[in-house]
């Protein structure tokens, strides 16, 4: 191999740049740290200064571990796939996910019973409502699909991800932005933007990872070797590009002071609301639908080994859905100050979302055809499959809910809570939790799951959990509605605010109760997921997955 | 001011829709042109494919 040892080691541009980037980002951190407003923004400054420093460390480390040759694109003329950046986006799901169950149970239970908020001001509801939305949003659901579309694109295109650093910058970047945007939460910063919570810094640093982001999968399609591209690839091209231009247009905000965590955003009033929600709801389209659309179009089939039912409406399905879903928006503020034109477009446009939605869960459910009999021996694909039908269960809730008279009993009441876990929990959790039992015996190369068994209780256990939050939250919110538009004889209102809330009490705890078993289900993925990983490693390592036969003497 | 709103808001209710409905005209005869059969049919089967 002498020719190898004769090409001679130089540092890539990108190791160059970043290195002084972080260097610079560290320096900046630091005095910005010593001059902060703050002391909440002080230790995020501190936080970034960590990491910078830790990120120039790991940068120089890896230089000088590295052999002199770039890894190589194909070796036998297999691609050669980079999953280190997957692994460890699955990991961090994972932990995360729990994380976000446990914080959801802990606000659960103070809804329940106030005393639990402690007085304390860093666990108080309000500060943990975000923590929970946002570790089961961004930092569980961001993670698989980040992952898992680091993943698909490998597969489907046949080629090496593209960049060296930059698929690790993307997944520990974001995973960075959770941590900065988490305790900020905990702490008391925050620009109270449902979903949109994070302040300036924190958006600028989740800009930057996400254009990175975009980049990779762009160059990875660039130099596919598949001539066609993969209609999952449209589907998480489509939720990383609108969710940056939700992110930019939903966070044009102006900070006091380089020096102070507070911003203000430029435009104001009736406006924010639009904008506000044009970016809230198509956060749930583009993230928490297309997205793990992307999921369903390649887990599902490889899974039941079968084709995809038509590839045709997979395309339809596609278009149609992106094409409608960026109007809807405005029916998150019916009754409102804004226009009543805005608010019957989104009304509109959400009914007309019903034909791509369901046309996408005939498209998933009937590429198990030819596969039924596998629901009843594999958990794992079941699990795929009853997420696919909530996703038709919520496609059909929420168009019906959008309906302006409708929303006049549902809004603000608890119906949206439940509207909102049968789409996160029955949908987008267990597509998750799917794709994570698909990816982690592929990605560690174990021959399959340490337990099916665990799976199947898993997948039970948090059924139930899901079936006791949603009715619960279905009887608590009408309920709700209906008592605040009781009126008397005399034209009085029936019920004070707080007689309703005391009505609700035995439906939070149920609703508690169904947090509890969804968490049981997460831990008990995690335990599984952990022994699989460490499993001991398959003995053969050869092709054929055969020991090799010794013969006789 | 009005009438800047008035000219977007008529431009966007009319050209805009007659936009959208040719786009989705484009992406139904792409989808559902016979010749694309074969294609489609292979690229259904592309998650099943080994390297």
């Amino acid at each position: 191999m002498a020719h190898v040892e004769t090409l001679q080691k130089r540092m890539t541009f990108g190791e160059l740049g970043l290195l002084i980037t972080f260097g610079l980002l560290a320096f900046a951190s630091i005095i910005i740290f010593a001059r902060a407003w703050t002391p909440e923004y002080a230790f995020h400054a501190l936080l970034f200064a960590a990491g910078s420093i830790a990120a120039v460390f790991a940068i120089g480390n890896r230089y000088l571990d590295r052999p002199a040759a770039p890894p190589p694109q194909t070796i036998d003329g297999k691609p050669n796939y980079n999953l280190g950046p997957i692994k460890f986006a699955t990991i961090a799901a994972v932990v995360w996910g729990v994380a976000g169950f446990l914080v959801g149970l802990i606000i659960a239970l103070q809804l329940a019973y106030p005393w639990l908020n402690l007085d304390l001001p860093w666990i108080s509801f309000g500060r943990l409502r975000p923590l929970h939305t946002s570790a089961v949003i961004f930092a569980f659901g961001g993670n698989v699909l980040i992952g898992s579309s680091l993943y698909v694109v490998q597969r489907t295109c046949r080629a090496r991800l593209a960049g060296d650093l930059a698929p690790w910058f993307v997944v520990l970047g974001y995973n960075f932005f959770i941590v900065v945007a988490g305790t900020g939460y905990l702490l008391g910063i925050t620009q109270s933007k449902e979903y949109a919570e994070p302040e300036w810094y924190s958006d600028l640093w989740l800009t930057v990872v996400w254009v990175v982001y975009l980049l990779v999968y762009l160059a990875t399609i660039w130099k596919r070797k598949e001539p066609h591209i993969f209609v999952a690839n449209w589907f998480y091209l489509a939720f990383i590009l609108t969710i940056a231009v939700l992110h930019l247009g939903n966070n044009a905000t102006i900070p006091l002071s380089l020096f102070s965590p507070k911003s203000y955003i430029v435009w104001a009033g009736v406006q924010d609301a639009m904008v506000q929600w044009w970016y809230g709801h198509n956060a749930v389209g583009f993230f928490l639908t297309a997205g793990f659309l992307g999921l369903m179009y390649y887990f599902v089939p490889k899974r039941a080994e079968r084709p995809i039912y038509s590839y045709r409406l997979s395309i339809i399905h596609f278009w149609a859905l992106i094409f409608l879903y960026i109007w809807a928006g405005p029916h998150h503020l019916h009754y409102t100050a804004l226009p009543d034109w805005a608010q019957t477009l989104g009304m509109t446009f959400s009914v007309m979302l019903w034909m791509p939605s369901w046309g996408g869960m005939i498209n998933g459910l009937m590429t198990l055809s030819g596969a039924w009999d596998k629901l009843r021996t594999d958990p794992v694909l079941r699990m795929m499959a009853v997420s696919v039908a909530f996703y038709g269960m919520s496609t059909f809730e929420g168009p019906m809910m959008s309906v302006k008279a409708v929303n006049s009993l549902s809004h603000y009441t608890d119906w949206t809570i439940g509207h909102v876990h049968s789409g996160a929990l029955g949908w987008v959790a267990y597509i998750s939790f799917g794709a994570v039992y698909c990816l982690v015996p592929w990605l560690w190369n174990r021959p399959g799951l340490y337990s099916l068994r665990l799976v199947n209780w898993h997948f039970w256990i948090s059924t139930l959990g899901i079936v006791l939050y949603v009715s619960a939250m279905w009887v608590s919110g009408i309920l709700q509605g209906l008592m605040w538009r009781a009126y008397t004889a005399l034209g009085f209102l029936e019920y004070s605010f707080i007689e309703t809330v005391e009505a609700m009490h035995p439906f939070y705890v149920i609703r508690a109760l169904g947090g509890l078993l969804f968490l049981v289900g997460g831990l008990i993925m995690a335990w599984n997921i952990w022994k699989t990983i460490v499993a001991v490693e398959p003995q053969s390592t050869s092709d054929s997955g055969q020991p090799a036969l010794v013969p006789a003497e | 001011m009005a009438e800047t709103y008035m000219a977007l808001a008529s431009f966007a209710q009319t050209w805009g829709l007659v936009y959208f409905v040719a786009m989705f005209l484009v992406v139904l005869v792409y989808a559902l042109n016979p010749r694309r059969q074969q294609q489609f049919d292979e690229a259904a089967r592309l998650p099943l494919k080994e390297d």
